[in-house]
């Protein structure tokens, strides 16, 4: 690879983030996909494999008398800092690390190499699971109110919309066209949600342009088929998602909100939902927060308040809660959009179908909602999630946000859920990662145009192959939780919206429960499918033996030797055998001041007090280093992730390379 | 005294009651010497409420006409209202209910009225005896005796009548000892560490004034732990300029110099009136009805609650690290010993011991290093957090410990073989019960109001195998390492299980425990079958076999 200026560096120390103690020291290599740490010595030489789509950022700091420190932010939330012994390699890997990290083709992605080792026939099955027709069908459409429209067939009227869109029966291609030049980005009113049970739906756009006083009979007709389409209605929700002062000002530019005076039988909402700017600055906050070293609780609690990350969690959440009591509860349908209809817009039409219909919280189900809310309707994952070098200011966590509301509804919700926490970090990893086609470019269009079905994987079939892994043991499809609508609760005190740190401190396994109980529980029911089976069989056996001499039969039956011991609860309390650094605190303890003249002075135990006035104990900081060091796992160490994510050509990529 | 005198309005129709999360409720409300009954008169689901007067912290009454309501906010945190139509019936009760519950005397509590409706298999005053637990330790360690020298409360009223200590220290010393440490707490076994034979001491702190006054008798008891060339760790619970202030009132700490093989770390863990404000702020956010996050965020981090949490943790994992990990004796203390010290030295035990994370070992370690301790119970969970009174010494140390105990439980939930509800129901016992145990503020106190005697035992209660189904955690697995947490402010989380019990949904939470409980419970069954049948199996093979021959 051309970019590649420093192939493999020796004797490069990883940092623990919490503690320099703990460092390795090991070889750095850069491929063409990643970047691989290898540690020396120990006898597992532990790997830490970085995908260079996942690289935020690389930030080279000041040489210092042990080498040159690089501290690398990866979109899934790890952070990696290496020091590297000579300035100049790592000047040589900052460089190439950074052209890695910005590819500006699609070629350049590491899905149009990754090769699970699947044949043509698989691939393409793989990506018929998820089928956005038999969604619609499912659903419940088309039917006497609702028809599939072919107006945008060859992406003519909207190139950010998918070819297949659901419109009012009544709403004819005129309408449809007129409706659309009168939309941002002619993101004209389309079916998101049908609720089967009332009538009511979901539908989405973008703003009007409006300005100060523009009005468009087609787009005020289109409204109305809406609400024609739900005849047990006589209005509709016209729901903008954004601050009222932001879509005010949207007018002065010529585009701006509906008037309730010029369409008839409109309720008209503004919900606030911040920016992507804003938000991208909130979470850029929460992660400083999350990066500080040993913070007390106020530094914790006060920047995570600062950031205001969980006030737009509970924004969104807000949001979808009020549409899906509108369709749910008063059988109103709802029009949502925010300023191009791709965004917030997604986010609060995702939350609102899952929280109206069981389905969307079955694994399946789920898939579905991302591809139909997200992919189909042209939310910009390329400029979102940065895949191609392109302009920061594009990039922000609008997809992240959707996973977080998940994940606090499943804290609030613990049954209602097929599939568990690690499914929802998976995706995410995954929208980063540029392994699987699904969230490539910014448009169906685009993608169809790079033909990704041919020449990529979906994620849906990896995930869908891995399903035992992501399985929530607590669900089951009779319970009253998996049944119907979910009410959340909105206020704090009546439910936590909780930092999640099992996403944002993924990679730190040491602030993390040392025992999952998904996992345990996992563990249990598999082993009482077997015990099931092994029942069926010895009852069998049973059976056959009384026959047997009953009838005076001599046939004799094998002895099988069916007595598994099941040493399955495998909770892993090696984690749990080493204190963390309890110590770090203590560095911030009140230590007496020299000036205060007292030979009695307090003792304060940092390690290096430890280190160096008692050699015992400092076998014991060894001790203690060697079990918690987990916060850099390698995918393919046996990590979180499935061994697939690191890529098991890996071996070839490092020759590659060399 | 009759309760009689005090209840002017026994029994008010057409009340009703609301609460949050539920429908309200019309009904009749009746006043009895040591509850509030509240019944729905509906036939087919009479619903009933029982309210202890002692678990009730405040009680505020507003008209609107002749309608009074009456607002009752109590020690669990619970808040419900109740509308009573009639404003003398409103005044009465309200009175009655404010003289009810704030009675001076214990002996009239609900404790001395309450006649078990069970079968007593094992009388809970005599279940957790230092005795017994002298008994394990002399199987491993000669290093240690039980000591009577506080028999009459005369030479510690604080501690229970028997201790113990190290062998080489007689009575004598013991006395002199307790003439150095503040309310005659001298340093006594609060933990052995089999592992490696380390000790945990707790007492008060030393009164050295400041003269530097020193004792040798106590110098000599501590190093009585010490093993030959090592070293030991005095933790003291208050930060260094108070240890210093506390001098100037005849207090003090371990000096260097007359304390050479002990190095002391100062750890700051809050003291009471500061506790009590902290939870009284964080009830207030917990109760702040409006939508707003960064209020919510704000309000939680004001409170100070979960950085008292986080303290308390720190300092109890590092004396369970000084002990485990650097093989070094530890001693404990703050001022009185009854608090902080207390809090500090019961979390390490939950931490190094795994007998600790059991049900039976975890209400030994209340009885042992709390009620036998001397904490003063009854001052500190005499008004939970609505209570106006400012008396200064309340506080909700057993609650924060309590708290610590689950922050831990959610790290490793596998590992300890109760629940949360637990937890709460101990929380709850100590505010308002109706048995003896945590009356009183030492044992001095309670072998005075003869509560052995004249009232029922929690732990008779809670041991009974009806009611411990109810707190066992189906997860459970005992683990026999040491569980060292994380107090990293990510890994912590307010416990909602107490702050947000009233005002949460419990439905789907309960909902999600009654799936984990089945998946256990029927996984068991199938093993207990697949047993039998193979057993059967085996038999009528091996009879087939006897035959064939």
């Amino acid at each position: 690879m051309e970019h590649i200026r420093m192939p493999k560096v020796e004797n490069v120390r990883l940092l623990d983030r919490l503690s320099s103690r703990r460092a390795v020291v090991g070889t750095l290599y850069l491929t063409a996909t990643h970047v691989i740490f290898v540690e020396n010595g120990s006898e597992t030489r532990k790997e830490t494999w970085v995908l260079h789509s996942q690289i935020s950022s690389i930030e080279k700091q000041a040489t210092t008398a042990t080498g040159c420190p690089l501290l690398i932010r990866c979109k899934n939330f790890q952070v990696i800092q290496l020091v590297i012994p000579q300035e100049r390699d790592c000047h040589d890997v900052y460089i190439s690390l950074i052209r890695l990290a910005r590819p500006v083709k699609y070629e350049e992605l590491y899905c149009f190499s990754f090769n699970p080792k699947l044949d043509k026939e698989e691939r393409e099955q793989g990506w018929k699971l998820v089928d956005l027709n038999e969604e619609y069908n499912r659903m419940g459409v088309p039917n006497n109110y609702w028809q599939i429209s072919d107006v945008n067939r060859d992406y003519g009227v909207c190139d950010s919309y998918p070819t297949e869109v659901y419109v009012p029966k009544s709403a004819t291609a005129h309408i449809i066209v007129g409706s659309s030049k009168f939309r941002s980005r002619r993101r004209f009113p389309a079916l998101s949600y049908y609720c089967k049970g009332n009538n009511a739906s979901i539908c989405r756009s973008s703003q009007p342009l409006s300005g100060f006083s523009a009005r468009c009979l087609e787009d005020e007709q289109m409204l109305q088929a809406i609400r024609k389409a739900n005849p047990g209605s006589d209005f509709i929700y016209v729901v903008d998602t954004r601050p009222k002062l932001n879509a005010m000002a949207n007018r002065a530019a010529g585009k701006g909100y509906e008037n309730e005076d010029n369409y008839s039988n409109i309720k008209f909402q503004f919900i606030g939902i911040e920016n992507i700017h804003v938000m991208r600055n909130s979470l850029q906050k929460m992660l400083e927060v999350c990066e500080l070293k040993s913070p007390s609780m106020s530094d914790f609690l006060w920047g995570l308040e600062n950031s205001g990350w969980l006030k737009h969690i509970k924004a969104i959440m807000d949001a979808g809660i009020f549409i899906a009591k509108a369709v749910a509860e008063e059988g109103v349908s709802v029009l949502v959009h925010c300023s191009d209809g791709w965004d917030r817009t997604a986010q609060v039409c995702s939350v609102a179908s899952l929280l109206l219909d069981p389905y969307y919280r079955t694994m399946k189900g789920f898939m579905v909602l991302i591809e139909k809310d997200w992919v189909s309707f042209g939310h910009k994952f390329n400029h979102r999630y940065g895949n191609l070098d392109g302009d920061p200011k594009e990039i922000s966590p609008v997809i992240d946000q959707f996973i977080e509301c998940v994940w606090q509804l499943m804290e609030q919700f613990p049954c209602a859920f097929e599939f568990n926490e690690r499914f929802l970090i998976h995706i995410q990893h995954h929208i980063y990662s540029c392994q699987f086609g699904n969230f490539l470019c910014n448009s169906q269009k685009e993608r169809r145009e790079l033909k990704i079905k041919e020449r990529t994987y979906s994620l849906w079939a990896h995930l869908w192959k891995n399903r035992a892994d992501y399985l929530n043991p607590l669900y089951r499809s009779d319970h009253s939780q998996t049944q119907g609508t979910l009410h959340p609760q909105i206020a704090p005190c009546n439910f936590l919206y909780k930092f999640w740190s099992g996403m944002y401190n993924r990679f730190e396994k040491g602030l993390h429960p040392r025992q999952s109980v998904t996992d345990y529980l996992m563990a249990v029911k598999e082993e009482t499918q077997q015990l099931e089976e092994e029942l069926e069989v010895l009852q069998e056996r049973l059976a056959n033996l009384q026959k047997s001499q009953s009838g005076n039969n001599k046939v004799k039956s094998k002895q099988q030797d069916r007595s598994k011991q099941f040493g399955l609860y495998t909770s892993n309390n090696s984690l749990a055998n080493t204190p963390q650094e309890y110590s770090n605190d203590l560095k911030s303890f009140p230590s007496r001041s020299p000036s205060q003249g007292d030979e009695d002075s307090a003792l304060i135990l940092t390690q290096d007090n430890l280190k160096s006035s008692d050699p015992d104990l400092s076998a014991n900081s060894d001790q203690e280093s060697g079990v918690e060091d987990l916060s850099c796992r390698s995918p393919s160490g046996g990590g979180c992730l499935p061994s697939e994510d690191s890529g098991k050509d890996s071996d070839e990529a490092v020759f590659l390379a060399g | 005294m009759e309760f009689a005198e005090l209840i002017k309005t026994p029994r008010a129709d057409n009340v009703v009651l609301h609460c949050p999360f539920h429908m309200a409720v019309e009904g009749t409300l009746c006043l009895t010497g040591h509850h509030l009954i509240f019944s729905s008169r509906r036939q087919d689901n009479a619903e009933e409420l029982w309210l202890l007067h002692s678990n009730i912290d405040s009680i505020e009454k507003r008209f609107v006409g002749s309608l009074g309501t009456i607002i009752i906010k109590c020690k669990d945190l619970r808040i419900i209202q109740l509308d009573i139509p009639g404003m003398e019936e409103c005044l009465n009760i309200a009175s009655s209910i404010e003289a009810l519950s704030t009675l001076d005397s214990v002996t009239l509590m609900y404790p001395f009225f309450y006649r078990p409706m069970f079968e007593v298999l094992e009388d809970g005053w005599s279940s957790f005896l230092l005795e017994q637990e002298f008994e394990l330790l002399s199987s491993v360690t000669n290093e240690w005796r039980l000591s009577c020298v506080n028999k009459e409360f005369s030479v510690c009223p604080s501690y229970p009548p028997v201790v113990i200590v190290p062998k080489s220290v007689d009575d004598e010393a013991l006395r002199k000892v307790a003439l150095f440490r503040q309310g005659g707490r001298f340093p006594v076994l609060s933990y052995y560490h089999k592992k490696n034979g380390m000790a945990m001491l707790r007492s008060s702190q030393p009164l050295t004034g400041t003269n530097g006054r020193r004792c040798k008798e106590d110098e000599k008891l501590v190093n009585a732990t010490l093993r030959s060339g090592r070293r030991g760790f005095v933790i003291d619970t208050r930060p260094l300029p108070v240890a210093q202030q506390a001098r100037a009132k005849g207090g003090g700490f371990e000096q260097e110099v007359h304390y050479p093989q002990w190095r002391r770390i100062h750890k700051y863990i809050e003291r009471f009136n500061i506790l009590q404000e902290s939870f009284i702020k964080l009830v207030e956010a917990c109760n702040d009805q409006s939508h707003n996050m960064d209020r919510w965020l704000s309000k939680l981090e004001a409170s100070n609650w979960l950085t008292h949490i986080k303290e308390l943790l720190t300092a109890a994992c590092l004396a369970a690290q000084c002990i485990d990990r650097e093989g070094a004796s530890v001693l404990v203390h703050g001022s009185e010993g009854t608090d902080s010290t207390l809090q500090v030295t019961s979390l390490a035990q939950i931490i190094l011991d795994p007998r600790c994370r059991t049900i039976r070992g975890f209400e030994a370690l209340v009885v042992r290093e709390w009620l036998q301790a001397g904490h003063p119970f009854q001052q500190r969970c005499a008004q939970s957090a609505y209570s106006n009174s400012k008396q200064k010494w309340e506080a909700p140390v057993f609650l924060l410990f309590l708290e610590c105990v689950w922050q831990i439980h959610r790290q490793f939930p596998c590992s300890f073989e109760f629940n949360e509800q637990f937890l709460l129901m101990l929380f709850e016992h100590a505010y308002a019960s109706q048995f003896g145990t945590f009356l009183g503020n030492n044992e001095n106190e309670r072998a005075k109001l003869k509560l052995p005697q004249k009232t029922m035992s929690l732990w008779s209660w809670v041991n009974r195998p009806e009611e411990l189904c109810r707190f066992q955690n189906p997860l459970y697995e005992a683990n026999s390492l040491v569980i060292w947490p994380s107090v990293a402010p990510q890994s912590l989380q307010l416990w909602e299980g107490v702050f947000l019990r009233w005002n949460r949904p419990s439905k789907f939470l309960e909902e999600a425990e009654e799936e984990r409980i089945n998946i256990i419970k029927y996984n068991k069954e199938l093993q207990a079958k697949v047993n039998a049948l193979r057993r059967q199996l085996a038999e009528m093979e091996t009879d087939e076999e006897g035959r064939e021959e």
